[in-house]
């Protein structure tokens, strides 16, 4: 484990000390990208002054509604389907060929029915989102023993109260593999979302700074982005850890 | 002592599609049966004859096809009753929750307050030995500690009738030895009746005061051995002589049943 560990520490330290190394040598021009000491500077200076940060707010803001909203409905149908056998299978096939469709695709049609807002943003942060809750809820929800089943009805249980007390707790760690991919996902969405079709955002402000050569800002976010967004899986990560350590796994 | 606690009568279970006979599979009946008040009653039986479907049936886990089920004068249909609680033989912990946790359970989903939650869980933890486990994951012991878990669970609640589905199955011969030790200890201080379920002649001759003997499928009742110990007892009745007598009338019995269940005759060698 701490050899693990001190692996990725050396790939990740690595490269970015060779991108440093070749950007200060010119090997990499400066127009193309700044040193990633740079990155660093001009970001702290970003977030100094905080121009950015209605920016920010608005991309974080509308990530957390997507993935949310991906969890609760997520969650939700995925324990409705278990349930419901029959719509399941029916479902399952569209479920699995899901990921092939370019949800993006779908953009001009999203902005005629809810208009230039936030919505279709949301909408498509939380269309990637929600399939990826739904897959591995029902997956944990096919593990939970028969035996732990018939424990709910021996301590009266009601549907919802076995739902919420014994079968997804039970499937809790499956679940939490959904709710990581929903956070990539809800990311990947909103951001996408605002290259294309938003006038604010991290991801328009990406775009725009691009369009302007402007790579004092725009490298700046994307480190931004990835900050962010590795912290949040990372502390999933733990999580999931935590929950897997307790069942004698992992 | 004498009073019927659970009453079956003609009870029968036929699995799969009533409109196609062929398609059928008659698990087990007619039973007819009587558990007294606060007696240990034992079920032995060929594998497959239906036992576990019994134990369900009278668990209200599932409906049978035909005839009665009373327990405490009230009918058992498809539901579990009150004051009924059950042990299987899988490992039935929740992995999520710590040991205290898992046998405060099902006080918890019936509202008991905090302190007598706190209470009940102490005194069935030290009553099972797990006290240096009481914060430990299920994932943490052994198979006999996780079935003491699922005992303690069942005991906080306080069951009048206690139906258990092999659960000694998974563990090994001393353990099996030492739980049913327990296990007679616990049904001695409860005052409950139980309904043991098991393959094994010994742990049956061992533990109950009444024996049934189960055919092959459909699972009747051949024969229910009145094995005379008294109240108090423990594991060491295994060298009595008249310990040897119950198990070899038990497998006398059995032994036809046992060979129709694995498909041969009777007569055959």
């Amino acid at each position: 484990m701490r050899s693990a560990a001190s692996y990725r520490l050396a790939i990740v330290g690595g490269s970015v000390l060779l991108l440093e190394v070749l950007c200060r040598a010119g090997v990499i021009d400066h127009l193309t990208m700044p040193a990633p000491s740079e990155i660093l500077r001009d970001l702290a200076v970003m977030l100094r002054a905080g121009t950015m940060y209605p920016a920010m707010a608005k991309t974080l803001l509308n990530v957390v509604i997507a993935f949310s909203l991906a969890v609760v409905v997520g969650i939700a149908a995925g324990v409705a389907l278990h349930g419901w056998h029959a719509l399941r299978q029916g479902l399952d096939p569209l479920f699995a060929t899901y990921y092939a469709i370019p949800v993006f695709a779908f953009y001009p049609l999203l902005i005629i029915l809810f208009g230039l807002g936030d919505t279709p943003q949301i909408l498509i942060g939380f269309m990637l989102a929600v399939v990826a809750v739904i897959m591995n809820t029902l997956n944990g929800l096919d593990r939970v023993s028969r035996v732990l089943l018939k424990t709910a009805r021996i301590h009266r249980l009601g549907p919802l109260a076995t739902a919420l007390k014994i079968t997804l707790p039970c499937a809790a760690p499956h679940v939490l593999t959904g709710v990581k991919l929903a956070v990539a996902y809800a990311f990947i969405g909103i951001i996408g979302a605002e290259f294309i079709m938003s006038r604010t955002g991290i991801g328009y402000e990406i775009s725009f700074a691009y369009n302007n050569f402007d790579n004092r800002i725009m490298y700046p976010l994307i480190l931004l982005i990835l900050v962010v967004s590795t912290v949040v899986n990372t502390a999933l990560s733990h999580w999931e850890k935590v929950l897997m350590r307790r069942r004698g796994q992992g | 002592m004498s009073r019927a606690h659970v009453l079956l009568r003609g009870v029968t279970r036929i699995y799969g599609d009533p409109g196609a006979s062929s398609r059928q599979v008659h698990a087990l009946g007619p039973v007819t049966l009587d558990l007294r008040q606060g007696e240990f009653f034992a079920v032995v039986g060929p594998s497959g004859c239906g036992k576990s479907t019994l134990l369900d049936l009278i668990a209200g886990l599932s409906r049978a096809s035909e005839g009665s089920i009373e327990f405490e004068g009230r009918a058992v249909a498809g539901e579990v009753p009150e004051g009924v609680g059950v042990v299987f033989q899988e490992d039935a912990c929740f992995p999520w929750l710590t040991v205290s946790d898992n046998i405060a359970f099902g006080l918890r989903q019936a509202g008991f307050d905090a302190q007598e939650r706190a209470r009940r869980v102490t005194h069935a933890i030290e009553l099972m030995g797990l006290s240096e486990f009481a914060a430990a994951y299920p994932a943490q012991l052994s198979g006999g500690m996780r079935q003491r878990v699922c005992i303690a669970r069942t005991l906080v609640m306080q069951p009048r009738l206690i139906l258990l589905d092999e659960p000694f199955g998974a563990l090994d011969q001393q353990t099996r030895l030492l739980m049913g030790d327990e296990l007679l200890r616990l049904w001695r201080d409860t005052g409950a009746t139980v309904l043991l379920i098991t393959h094994a002649l010994d742990e049956a001759a061992m533990l109950a005061d009444r024996i049934g003997v189960m055919s092959a499928r459909p699972g009747r009742i051949l024969d229910i051995v009145e094995t005379g110990w008294p109240r108090e007892r423990d594991s060491r009745i295994v060298a009595e002589s008249s310990f040897g007598e119950i198990t070899s009338r038990l497998w006398r019995s059995l032994r036809a049943e046992s060979l129709k269940a694995i498909g041969k005759s009777a007569s055959a060698k």
